[in-house]
Formats: structure tokens, C-alpha cells, sequence
């Protein structure tokens, strides 16, 4: 027991002496465990809330549009197998007019039953309340919509329901789990100022649209076991009559389908990432244990001859080391849990969940500990090993007078342009090339994380750059309420204000090959097309062929189709016709699943003469103004939109946590970055303190010792910047390849910026670690230095 | 002849304030050294000669007293100057070599005369300790005497005023270590550096022309050696 309490009072001493490297240890566990810990609970909070939003609201299974259904039919669609729940609505696309905004702005106007919530799909009433039975003209807004206006319960607006004008009061604002991402049909990104969703009674909605006794929308839940596939074409059956335009399942829904996307995305970032940190910082821990373990070489050998077992010594040093994790760990935990909570807050306003539960899954903690300890472990057990493998005698004894030799760059005749301080930085060097590789590696490690982290806005304002300059160059895109005659582009066309006009048509489909199928539309473009053009994947743009149709290569791939391939297309709308059409051409698009058509070709596809879904126009800037006023008034018009306008608004949003996100990251790999250099340059000191102090006994000056022993920390780190760069990229691909989803691909962009701040990064950490070490060097106790034994 | 005084000592005292005791290494100790004389301090362990020397070699600072290196108040001095003045004018030899592990002989010489103002060259330096033979050779590939003499050559090859040597034959045999004081002796007759040499050993003392004697922090007396013997006679 008195034995004990010495080791013990030995271990409290050691980490008092160890301080230094202790806190080196304790920063790269802290940067590791909180990466972790904050991004993955966040991915675990996010589904968590998500999953509950779901269930509490009721958000439906499975989703159909028609034209004109009677409302008995929903209860047909209630006794089909599968189906457990029916709620019939009635939906419409409308125009809005905001006093004070000059835009033209969608609305989707959605009915609810009239003073009490729908069964499925519930709203969560953020403010005020539900329209009023019998009140025709009360709406709820959807709360981004809203806000994006500043409209609440109280304010008016109005809107133009199948041609005629209306004035509406809002009652209050609301969520709703459909509309968790709220984006306009046909719109790849939401733009809640162009766009908003809108609740009214349906007796209202319904009179205003002759629907009165039949729905034209309709959402199911499906039982517990139900197979989707069968159940959606049982349904489609079942509303074909009616003009079903083919029902769909949750996954295909696009609000969640959108949801589904940024979380896989975020699932990419908030696990894949950090996972490599933690797993980073682990490596980093065991090395660094090890080596702070083996400058005790000495002392193990002293307790060995004195008589200690290896197991009370190898528990001595096991001790050590934990003291110090544990530390690491909690307050690495208690950093994560609160960066968590933070970065979970801006999730809630970017999502607009109702409530954000914050979870803390067991094996989110669990690994975060395992990994940590376990790599101090085994780094603690090497180190100790190899100094109880060697007899007590030898281990006393310093570690053998390393040999050192003329470096390869001496070699190659270099030598007389080396100074001696030079050289001995070289020798050090390539004297402990493992240590050397080390640190390099370590710091690589740090930048390469950061180049992971930063690319992504470059990579975005790339795709950005490529969709609306390269593929879809027009400035407004004009939709028709219903597919218009070829006369309407020369109408458009003679517009004052427009330069250009190109016509478009797209009609939904169903694409199926074999037992794989996607639900989407086809895009018909002319065959000369100037505006909207086809990238091939040397990303030129290339004719549309005559024939056949053209698919993203990502769909291609869903579909199992290669060029000249068949597919068969269902078309859902008009006479329905199911056709089959040859491949003609693949195209790269980093953006949606679009299939383009000769827009003739599409027309004898569909068989009802060549009509057009709608105009793409280029417009003279300065008419802008005039031309939206213009367009607005002609009643065939359903939309005018840019989507420039709205990718731009949506990355504007997801910017503010890219940023937050980017920092983060940026901080705790400037932490590792720190931790490695500056436990490599602490544990250097302590090998060479003796060294140092006789050359300031031989009258070098402080500086001089101080370039000895930290220029070869920046050489290191300069050496570890391009292998960082190197790694990073390699990384980003395989990154980039992981988040890859249906809606878009990603492609890395890196830019010199992000190459120069990820240099920075660690070059600052690097610069900070040897201020800190020059503080020590210059308090170099020379004489008790050399007093002791070589 | 009048001797020309490079060190003067007044009153020099040293006390190492450790909280609760304090040690005074060194009493009121008035000394002078002549240029080109060889000295040896010679007392007890514990006894200051260390704390002497190294206060004299700008390695340290008395804690009352003056001490005078020619015109310059060591006692005054800054570290950039206590800096400057070792990096000039001292050279010092220790028991443990305390070369640099990675530069061989020649570069470890050369580490010093690089910054030196008026240097012989490492080579020079390295033959006149009799190591013209192994000037590429690394500390680990050289025994201890030739490691002690390669920091001997390091110490004077800047040609400093001063060589101070803190029991340079402390950790070597007496064959060995007559082979280091024979260096020494030839590096102050042929260079004509002052050279003050620390030792226990009372044998060791006969080589020089002074021995101081220190007990207890103070100086007990000083002898002059009228017969020297050469290193090379010497045994113990
Ligand atoms: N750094 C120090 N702290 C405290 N006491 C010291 C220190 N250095 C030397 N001493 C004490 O000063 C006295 C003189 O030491 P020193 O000059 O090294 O003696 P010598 O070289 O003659 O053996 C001794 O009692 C020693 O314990
Ligand atoms: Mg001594």
C-alpha cells in the first residue's frame, strides 16, 4: 500500500511535469470527441424529430392527384388492401398578388375540412387558427411563406382561383409535414417568396373550382405490412377513370423525397466526416501516448530494478494516460452535447420542425469512448512493452546515442549551402524518419480535413454556374395552365422586352424498364434548342436527337438503360398512352433527373398535334419590369418563374449553416492541428533539452536555438500541406461519390481559396504551438541542464 | 612582471533561495585570474566550485558581488550580453561532453566557429587535440576521451580568452583522462589561453600554476605552484 501511494504521488507528479503534452492530448481528443458527438447526435436528433413529426401529424403513406373524382370513390379507395386511412382534398394551383411585391408568386392552395384539422397530414398552428367553418375566405399560411412576406394572421392578400379574383384574410400560420421543404411542382429548389402553400375550407376551394362532392387530391396511410407497389396499382387503377395522373408513395412525395436528400447529404457530413475526425484524432492519441510513454524509458527501468512486476508498471502508465482521456473525453462529450444543441437549433429553423428533440444515442457516446480509450490503450501498452521487454540495466541507461548521418540532401552535394543549424534540423529529421512521418501525416491529416470542409461552396456556386449558365440559359421560365397552341410562342415571342423565345412541353411520365421504374416528366425542347440545352458528359452541349429519349446518366443508371436501349414510357396525362422509346443520348446534369425529347418527336409520343407546355424567354433587363406586367395579365398563363432566382434563394439560406458548419470544422482541425505539431515539438524539447542548453552555453542566442528546434516543426508542416491537399482531394471525391443521390450530384471544385485557407489553418496552429515552446526555450535553465547525467 | 587581470571577484556571494532553505554556495569571495595562467580550483564536493566557474563563464549571476571580465560588469549583464560575451570569449569543457549527437567531430566544431569572430578552422582546432584522424565521425562512433577532447577543440577554436573546464576527466579513466589534460596543458601554452580547470582530484592539481582551494563557499587559500608537471607524469 505505501509502495502504492508512492507511484501513485509519482503519477500525480508526472502529470503535473507532462502538463504540456497532456493538454496537447486533451485538445485533439476534445476536437475529435466534439466533431463526433455534435454532428452525429445532431443526424440522430434530426431523424428522431423527423420520425415523431411524422407520426403525431399523420403524414400520409401514399399521394394521388386527379382530375375530377366523385367522393364516393374514396371509400372504394378505403376498402382496398393496404389502405387503412383516406383523406380526400380538393388542391389548386393559383396565382397570388402580395400588396407591395412585384414578383409573380404561386401559390398551392390546399383544402382542410372546415373548423377542425384533417386526418392526415395535420397542421401544427404556429400562430393564430384553422379558417372558420363556413367562412369562404380565411386561409392559413405556411409559416417560411409568410415570413418571407411578413403576412400574419389578420393581413390580406389576394388571389386568382380558376380566373377569378378573390380577396383572402388570413387567420394564422402553420407546418405542415408535407411541407417541410416547400417547393413549387416542377422547381428543383424551394423560393418561399415565389412560392408559398395556403390552407382554405373546402367548401370554399370546392365551389371555386366546381368540385363540390368530388376531390381531385387524395392521401392514404397504408397498414403495417402493406406492399407499396401493389397498393399504388390498385390505386391507379382505381383512379384511372377519373384522371388519375399515377398515385405515388411517401419516398416519391417531393417534400420528403427533398428531406430525404438533405439528410442523406447531412447524414454524409455529420457522420462520414467526423467519423474520419474521430478516427483521426484516435491515431493521433496513440501515437502521441505512445511516445510521451517512451521519454519514461528511464523510469520504467528503474521501478523494474527495483523490483516492480511489469503488470503494476504497465497499470501505473495505464493510469497515467486514462487520467488524462478522461478528461478528454468529457469535456470533448460536453463540448459535442452543446455544439449539438447549437447546430441542431439552426437545423430547426432551415427544416421548420415544429420542435426539435435533442437525442444523444448510446452509440454515438459509446464509440466516442471505445475509440478514444482503446487507441490510448494500445498506445500506452506498445510504449511500456518495448521499455519492460529490455533488461532493467540497458532500460536505465538513455536509449542508445542514435547514429546519425549525412542527409540524402547532404549527399547530393547540397551540403555547403546548409548551415550546421540547417543540418542538424535535416539529420533530426531523417535520424527519426517514423516520428518525422508522424507529425507530417498528423497535420496532413488536419489540412486534408479542412480542404474536405471547404471545397463545398465552391462546388456549389460551380453547379450553380454550370445549370443556369451552360444548360438552362433563359431568364423566365412561362408555364400555360393547359398545353397551348404553336401560335402562343409567337405571341410571347413579340412581347417587348423579349430577345428571344424558345418553346417547351413537358408531359408527366412513368418510366419503366424491366421491374424498375421512376415517375417523372419529360422535357421537350426544339431540336435547335438555343435556351435550355443537352450536356453530354464531356459537358458540351450536343443536338437533341430527332428520335427516342435523352436521360441523365444517373437515371440511366436507376433504369439499368444504356444508349439504344428500350424503355417504356407511360405517359400519365391525356389519352395515356404507354409507348416504347429507344435511348438516343445521355447527358450529365448535377441538378435533377431530367428527360429531354425532340419537342415533335414528343408530340407524336403524347398524340394530341404539337402543342406547347410552355415559353422560355430571354429578356432585355431593362423590361423587365413591364414584360412581368405583360404576363401577368394574360389569363393562360399558370407561372413565371426564374429558376436562377430560386436556386440562388435556397443556397442563400443553406449558406448560414454551411458557414456555421464550415467553421466548426475548420476550429476543431486547427485544434488537431496544434495538438499534433505542438505534442511533437514539447516532446522534442524534452529530448533535446541538453542539446540546447550547450549551444547557449557556446553562445548561441535564443533565436538561434529556437530556429534549431521549431524550424523543423515548419518544415514538417510545410512538408505535410501539399500531402494534406493531396489527401483532401482524394478524400472530398470519395466523399462526394457517398453523398451522391438522386437529385443531384456534387462535383468537387477546388479552388486555390480553399487550398490557401486550409494552408493557413494549420500553418497559424503550427505558429502558435512554437510561440508557446519559445516561451519555454527562453526560460532554459542552463546549468541545471547540464549538470545532469548524459 | 605585472600580470594582466581578466577576471576580477569582489565580494562575490551566491545564495540559491529553494522557499524554505536557502543554500549559500558561495561567502564573500574576492579572486582575481591572470591572463594566460593555468589555474585549478580544487575543494570538496558541494564545496562552489561549479557555482564559481559558471558565474564566471556568464552562465549564471551572483547574487551579490561584482565580478569584472576585463572592463565588462558581468554582474549587470542581460542575457543578450551574457550571450554575446560566451558566444566570444569563454569556451567551456564539462564533465558530461554534451556534444551536439547529431553533427560529427568537425561540425560540431564548426557549429562554434561559424558565429566565432577570428576562428582557426575546425580542422585546426580538431589536430590540436590530436583528433585530425576522425573529424567525420559522429559522437556515437567516438569513446569518451576522444568526445571530451572533440569539446575541447569546440571550446577553443573560436580562440577565446578564457577556457573553463568543470571536471573535464570527471567521467573518464586516469589514462584517459591524462590524454584530455595533456590537451589542455598544450592548448594553453600554445595558444596561450587562460585556462581555469575544476577538479577534486589533488593529483590532477600539480599541472597548474595556481591552486585555489574552496571550502564551504569560501576560498581557503591560494598556493603557487612553482614546479608544475606535465600532464603526461601525472597518475593517481
Ligand atoms: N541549482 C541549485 N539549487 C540549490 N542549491 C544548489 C544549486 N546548485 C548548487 N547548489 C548548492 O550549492 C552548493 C555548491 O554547489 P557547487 O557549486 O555545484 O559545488 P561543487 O561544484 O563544488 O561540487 C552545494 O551545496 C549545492 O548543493
Ligand atoms: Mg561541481
Amino acid at each position: 500500500m505505501a509502495t502504492l501511494g508512492a507511484l501513485d504521488r509519482k503519477l500525480l507528479r508526472d502529470l503535473r511535469e507532462m502538463r504540456g503534452q497532456a493538454v496537447a492530448i486533451i485538445f485533439i481528443l476534445v476536437a475529435g470527441v466534439a466533431a463526433y458527438v455534435s454532428m452525429a447526435s445532431v443526424m440522430d436528433t434530426l431523424q428522431h424529430t423527423l420520425d415523431r413529426y411524422y407520426e403525431e401529424y399523420a403524414f400520409g403513406d401514399g399521394f394521388a392527384t386527379v382530375r375530377r373524382a366523385p367522393e364516393e370513390v374514396a371509400e372504394r379507395l378505403g376498402t382496398t388492401p393496404g389502405i387503412v386511412q383516406v383523406q380526400t382534398r380538393v388542391v389548386a394551383m393559383v396565382n397570388l398578388e402580395i400588396a407591395g411585391y412585384d414578383d409573380q408568386v404561386a401559390g398551392l392552395m390546399v383544402s382542410v375540412p372546415g373548423d377542425r384539422q384533417p386526418e392526415l397530414n395535420r397542421l401544427f398552428l404556429r400562430t393564430g387558427s384553422l379558417p372558420a367553418a363556413g367562412r369562404e375566405n380565411e386561409v392559413l399560411l405556411n409559416e417560411v411563406f409568410a415570413e418571407a412576406h411578413g403576412l400574419c394572421a389578420g393581413d390580406t392578400l389576394a388571389a386568382v382561383i380558376n380566373g377569378r379574383r378573390r380577396t383572402l384574410q388570413v387567420t394564422g400560420v402553420a407546418l405542415s409535414p408535407e411541407h417541410l421543404m416547400q417547393v413549387q411542382p416542377g422547381v428543383l429548389f424551394p423560393d418561399p417568396e415565389r412560392f408559398g402553400v395556403l390552407w382554405i375550407n373546402r367548401s370554399a376551394l370546392a365551389a371555386a373550382l366546381d368540385m363540390r362532392g368530388a376531390f381531385n387530391d387524395v392521401s392514404f396511410r397504408l397498414a403495417p405490412k402493406a406492399d407499396v407497389r401493389t397498393v399504388i396499382d390498385q390505386v391507379d387503377l382505381l383512379l384511372a377513370p377519373y384522371g388519375g395522373q399515377g398515385a405515388y408513395a411517401r419516398a416519391d412525395q417531393g417534400s420528403h423525397r427533398m428531406i430525404t436528400e438533405e439528410f442523406n447529404q447531412l447524414r454524409g457530413m455529420a457522420a462520414v466526416l467526423p467519423s474520419i475526425f474521430l478516427a483521426i484524432a484516435a491515431f493521433l492519441l496513440n501515437i502521441v501516448i505512445a511516445r510521451v510513454v517512451s521519454l519514461q524509458r528511464e523510469q520504467i527501468g528503474v521501478l523494474k530494478a527495483f523490483g516492480y512486476r511489469d503488470r503494476a508498471i504497465g497499470w501505473h502508465y495505464v493510469k497515467l494516460v486514462l487520467s488524462i482521456t478522461c478528461v478528454g473525453t468529457v469535456i470533448g462529450m460536453a463540448l459535442g452535447v452543446w455544439a449539438g444543441r447549437a447546430l441542431g437549433t439552426v437545423y430547426l429553423e432551415f427544416f421548420r420542425f415544429p420542435y426539435l428533440e435533442y437525442a444523444l444515442n448510446p452509440p454515438v457516446v459509446v464509440t466516442a469512448v471505445l475509440l478514444t480509450s482503446g487507441a490510448a490503450l494500445i498506445g500506452v501498452m506498445r510504449a511500456v512493452r518495448q521499455a519492460i521487454l529490455l533488461p532493467p540495466a540497458e532500460a536505465m541507461r538513455p536509449a542508445p546515442p542514435s547514429l546519425y548521418r549525412q542527409t540524402l540532401v547532404e549527399r547530393l552535394g547540397l551540403r555547403r549551402f546548409l548551415a550546421q543549424p540547417s543540418r542538424m534540423i535535416l539529420r533530426n529529421i531523417e535520424r527519426r524518419p517514423f516520428r518525422a512521418l508522424f507529425a507530417v501525416t498528423g497535420v496532413a491529416c488536419a489540412c486534408a480535413i479542412l480542404v474536405m470542409g471547404l471545397f463545398f461552396v465552391d462546388s456549389i456556386d460551380h453547379v450553380v454556374h454550370f445549370q443556369y449558365g451552360i444548360a438552362q440559359r433563359e431568364d423566365l421560365m412561362v408555364s400555360f395552365f393547359e398545353p397551348a397552341p404553336t401560335a402562343a410562342l409567337y405571341e410571347l415571342a413579340n412581347l417587348p422586352g423579349v430577345q428571344y423565345a424558345e418553346p417547351f412541353r413537358s408531359v408527366p411520365v412513368r418510366l419503366r424498364r424491366g421491374h424498375r421504374s421512376y415517375q417523372t416528366g419529360i422535357e421537350g425542347i426544339p431540336a435547335n434548342a438555343y435556351l435550355r440545352r443537352v450536356i453530354d458528359t464531356e459537358l458540351e452541349p450536343v443536338p437533341i436527337p430527332a428520335e427516342g429519349i435523352v436521360l441523365t446518366e444517373r437515371l440511366a443508371t436507376m433504369l439499368d438503360a444504356r444508349l439504344g436501349d428500350e424503355v417504356v414510357v407511360e405517359v400519365l396525362e391525356g389519352r395515356r398512352r404507354t409507348t416504347r422509346v429507344p435511348v438516343s443520348g445521355l447527358t450529365q446534369q448535377y441538378l435533377g433527373l431530367a428527360v429531354y425529347m425532340e419537342i415533335e418527336a414528343l408530340g407524336r409520343l403524347v398524340n394530341d398535334g404539337q402543342a406547347l407546355s410552355g415559353v422560355y424567354l430571354l429578356v432585355d433587363e431593362r423590361y423587365e419590369d413591364t414584360l412581368m406586367q405583360a404576363l401577368r395579365r394574360r389569363p393562360r398563363i399558370a407561372g413565371i418563374l426564374s429558376q436562377e432566382r430560386a436556386i440562388r434563394a435556397y443556397f442563400d439560406h443553406a449558406a448560414n449553416f454551411l458557414l456555421v458548419y464550415t467553421l466548426v470544422l475548420s476550429l476543431f482541425a486547427g485544434i488537431i492541428a496544434f495538438g499534433v505539431v505542438y505534442n511533437n515539438v514539447r516532446v522534442s524539447l524534452s529530448e533535446r533539452e541538453r542539446e540546447l542548453a550547450s549551444l547557449r552555453v557556446l553562445g548561441f542566442t535564443r533565436g538561434e536555438i529556437a530556429y534549431i528546434l521549431l524550424g523543423e516543426s515548419v518544415l514538417l508542416t510545410l512538408l505535410s500541406i501539399p500531402l494534406g491537399i493531396v489527401i483532401g482531394s482524394l478524400g472530398s471525391d470519395a466523399y462526394m461519390k457517398a453523398l451522391e443521390t438522386d437529385m443531384y450530384t456534387i462535383p468537387v471544385v477546388l479552388t486555390r481559396g480553399t487550398y490557401a485557407t486550409a494552408a493557413s489553418v494549420v500553418l497559424v496552429a503550427t505558429l502558435i504551438s512554437a510561440l508557446i515552446v519559445r516561451s519555454r526555450l527562453n526560460r532554459l535553465d542552463l546549468i541545471a541542464v547540464l549538470k545532469t547525467r548524459e | 612582471m605585472a600580470q594582466e587581470v581578466i577576471f576580477r571577484a569582489r565580494g562575490l556571494s551566491k545564495i540559491y533561495d529553494m522557499g524554505e532553505v536557502k543554500v549559500q554556495a558561495l561567502r564573500q569571495v574576492d579572486l582575481e585570474l591572470f591572463a594566460h595562467e593555468m589555474v585549478v580550483f580544487l575543494g570538496a564536493s558541494g564545496s562552489g566550485k561549479s557555482t564559481l566557474v559558471n558565474i564566471l563563464g556568464g552562465l549564471d549571476t551572483a547574487t551579490a558581488g561584482e565580478v569584472l571580465y576585463r572592463d565588462r560588469d558581468l554582474t549587470r549583464a542581460d542575457d543578450r550580453e551574457l550571450t554575446e560575451y560566451r558566444r566570444h570569449h569563454v569556451g567551456f569543457v564539462f564533465q558530461f561532453y554534451n556534444l551536439i549527437p547529431s553533427l560529427t567531430a568537425r561540425e560540431n566544431v564548426a557549429i562554434v566557429t561559424e558565429i566565432a569572430c577570428q576562428p582557426m578552422t575546425p580542422a585546426e582546432a580538431l589536430e590540436l587535440v590530436g583528433l585530425g584522424g576522425r573529424m567525420d565521425h559522429f559522437p556515437a562512433q567516438l569513446s569518451g576521451g576522444e568526445q571530451q577532447r572533440v569539446a575541447i577543440a569546440r571550446a577553443i577554436a573560436k580562440r577565446p580568452a578564457v577556457l573553463l573546464c568543470d571536471e573535464p576527466t570527471g567521467a573518464l579513466d586516469s589514462q584517459t583522462g591524462v590524454i584530455v589534460l595533456e590537451a589542455l596543458e598544450t592548448i594553453n601554452h600554445d595558444l596561450g589561453t587562460t585556462t581555469a580547470i575544476i577538479t577534486h582530484n589533488v593529483v590532477q592539481a600539480e599541472i597548474a600554476g595556481r591552486i585555489i582551494h574552496l571550502k564551504d563557499g569560501e576560498i581557503a587559500r591560494i598556493e603557487t605552484n612553482t614546479r608544475r608537471t606535465p600532464a603526461r607524469e601525472l597518475q593517481w
